[in-house]
């Protein structure tokens, strides 16, 4: 059996723009993303472990990844809403509500980031009427919740949209000609088949979240082991130089994020799977 | 038993009743949605320009007179308009490389393009501080020639092309993938040559694509924040972009300022999405023209 490395085409420029592509993620990617890893290998394995398992560092973790999951699992259920009524009802505004869903995509995460303040502070638009309530959402790790879940809205609305969009009429028909109630149909026929695109969604959500700093800085507290995201922790140990114990928590974060992207394309994998059998 | 007997008789009736939930379901789960997004995102872009304007227009006018204000916005422009190039003509060359030839590693190389998305922008900053701050690898060579890379524009246009590059690649690898060789093939076979191709045959099919691509690598180029933050060094009229020069004010308790000035960034996000969506509704009429056509392979 031949082991072909690449195919041999007419068509010209495969040495060159691949070369190309090779050298730009190689010299921009590939590169400095090892310098992080391999100045913590500097490190030995009980020094690396103590400085990311430090209680300031794993509270950074705890709050980091729980506002993440939280965020993501809230923008799963509304996100599934919004697409749900974008894709099967129309209204009036329906065209300008399914361009502003991109908006987290488009708005510099600074912006945001002062925005939600300026609404949640004590004497902001919606904060005004939920503090006397007792419900603080700036400066608190709940302010971290709301400027996650802002930034990872549209992740799961434009993820689950395309795939409700194609769904097939014809077997929600059937199951209602058999018998069906509304909720039978959506749970047991429509629900599974959206069900891949939900979790990639939720992943993908989940995986923005987690590295987010612009938009989190100003609404959290930034109170170490109180309101203190990962990120927040690994630029203040920048500002002290230490820079080994910087990158040794971005190491556990990179660790991280590349497991979620190994997830996120299995999930979208399953997802082509489920979509071509139907 | 007989009324439903007559409803279910009329199949456009019961069609419609089979298939929809009941009206009270549907304007609830509008109203949902709706109220979410409200809260979420329109209010929060409200603020934006309600802050901005709390003094008035005179207010707002002030804070881009400041020198510094100036320098951010000089600044921002130069970053995108030596990133967005550069990465428009990385988005090319590697959507050709992936959606006209077939080699191993394809999948690897997609992945390696995408890792910008899932990296947090201020390890997108810290990686290049590694490599280029005085105790990196490069460090105390750039030192000894004079070369500042951190702390100055280089540092901030390499951190800003960094986090953009997957922009264009991600628009044009499936839209060239589906648009497949045939054209490409037929050009060639006709006689034109490589570069002849590629401006005459490609380019006009991936136009709309490249644009969308640009677009959104333009906008999150001008916006980014974390990861230039970690190798700006946030040094006023020098190595301050617009959002950074945001937080500064901000942190100064300068809030009028602060908010006007993001009121010009958040515009730019609206220009984005309006220019997006028109783009969106192109791009979606292309494929939908290409796929009837497309053979599977």
């Amino acid at each position: 059996m031949k082991f072909l490395l690449y195919r041999r085409s007419v068509i010209p420029g495969f040495n060159l723009a691949l070369g190309f592509t090779l050298l730009y993620v190689g010299l921009i990617v590939l590169i400095p993303l090892s310098a992080a890893f391999i100045k913590t290998a500097s490190l030995t394995w009980p020094v690396f472990l103590e400085t990311v398992t430090t209680p300031r560092v794993m509270a950074s973790y705890r709050l980091s990844f729980g506002a993440s999951f939280l965020a993501a699992l809230i923008n799963t259920v509304f996100g599934f809403i919004v697409a749900w009524v974008l894709v099967r009802y129309s209204f009036p505004g329906k065209r300008i509500i399914d361009a502003l869903v991109d908006l987290p995509f488009a708005l510099p995460t600074a912006v945001a980031g002062i925005a939600l303040t300026a609404v949640y502070a004590p004497n902001g638009w919606l904060g005004q009427y939920l503090v006397p309530l007792g419900i603080k959402v700036a400066f608190t790790p709940l302010g971290v919740l709301v400027a996650l879940t802002f930034i990872g809205l549209p992740f799961v609305v434009r993820t689950i949209q395309p795939v409700l969009q194609d769904f097939e009429r014809e077997a929600e028909e059937a199951a209602a000609s058999l018998g069906a109630t509304r909720w039978q149909t959506f749970f047991r026929v429509i629900l599974p088949d959206i069900l891949p695109a939900t979790v990639t969604g939720f992943a993908l959500a989940f995986a923005r979240a987690l590295g987010e700093y612009g938009s989190v800085i100003f609404i959290a507290g930034n109170v170490p082991l109180v309101s203190e995201i990962t990120p927040l922790l690994i630029i203040s140990k920048l500002e002290q130089y230490d820079y080994v114990g910087a990158t040794a928590i971005a190491v556990v974060m990179l660790s991280v994020s590349f497991v979620l992207l190994l997830i996120i394309n299995a999930l979208q994998a399953w997802a082509q799977r489920r979509d071509s059998k139907a | 038993m007989a009324a439903i007997a007559m409803k279910l008789s009329d199949p456009a009736v019961a069609r419609a009743q089979a298939t929809t939930e009941s009206p009270l379901v549907k304007w609830l789960l509008i109203a949902v949605a709706i109220a979410f997004l409200a809260v979420m995102l329109l209010i929060p872009v409200f603020a934006v320009f309600a802050e901005a304007l709390r003094k008035g227009w005179q207010a707002y006018f002030s804070a881009f007179a400041e020198p510094d204000a100036w320098s951010a916005i000089q600044l921002t422009l130069t970053v995108a308009a030596i990133a967005v190039p550069a990465n428009l003509v990385f988005g090319v060359a590697a959507s050709w490389a992936i959606a006209k030839f077939e080699f191993r590693g394809k999948q690897v190389l997609l992945t390696l393009i995408d890792l910008p998305f899932s990296v947090s922008p201020v390890i997108s900053g810290l990686i290049y501080v590694l490599i280029f701050g005085l105790q990196g690898w490069l460090g105390p060579w750039l030192n000894e020639h004079d070369i500042k890379i951190i702390f100055a524009v280089p540092g901030i246009v390499l951190a800003t092309i960094f986090v953009t590059f997957p922009f264009v690649a991600r628009e044009l690898i499936p839209l060239m993938q589906a648009q497949g060789t045939e054209e490409e093939e037929a050009a060639l076979v006709l006689g034109a040559s490589g570069w002849q191709t590629f401006w005459h045959v490609t380019l006009p099919n991936i136009k709309w694509g490249l644009l969308y691509g640009v677009i959104l690598c333009n906008a999150r180029a001008m916006g980014e924040f974390g990861a230039v933050s970690v190798v700006s060094g946030h040094i006023r009229g020098m190595t301050n972009t617009l959002p950074l020069h945001v937080e500064i004010l901000y942190n100064e308790y300068n809030f009028v300022a602060a908010f006007s000035v993001a009121s010009l960034l958040a515009l730019l996000a609206l220009v984005t999405l309006v220019l997006k969506t028109s783009l969106e509704w192109k791009t979606r009429r292309e494929l939908q023209e290409l796929s009837p056509e497309q053979v599977q392979p």
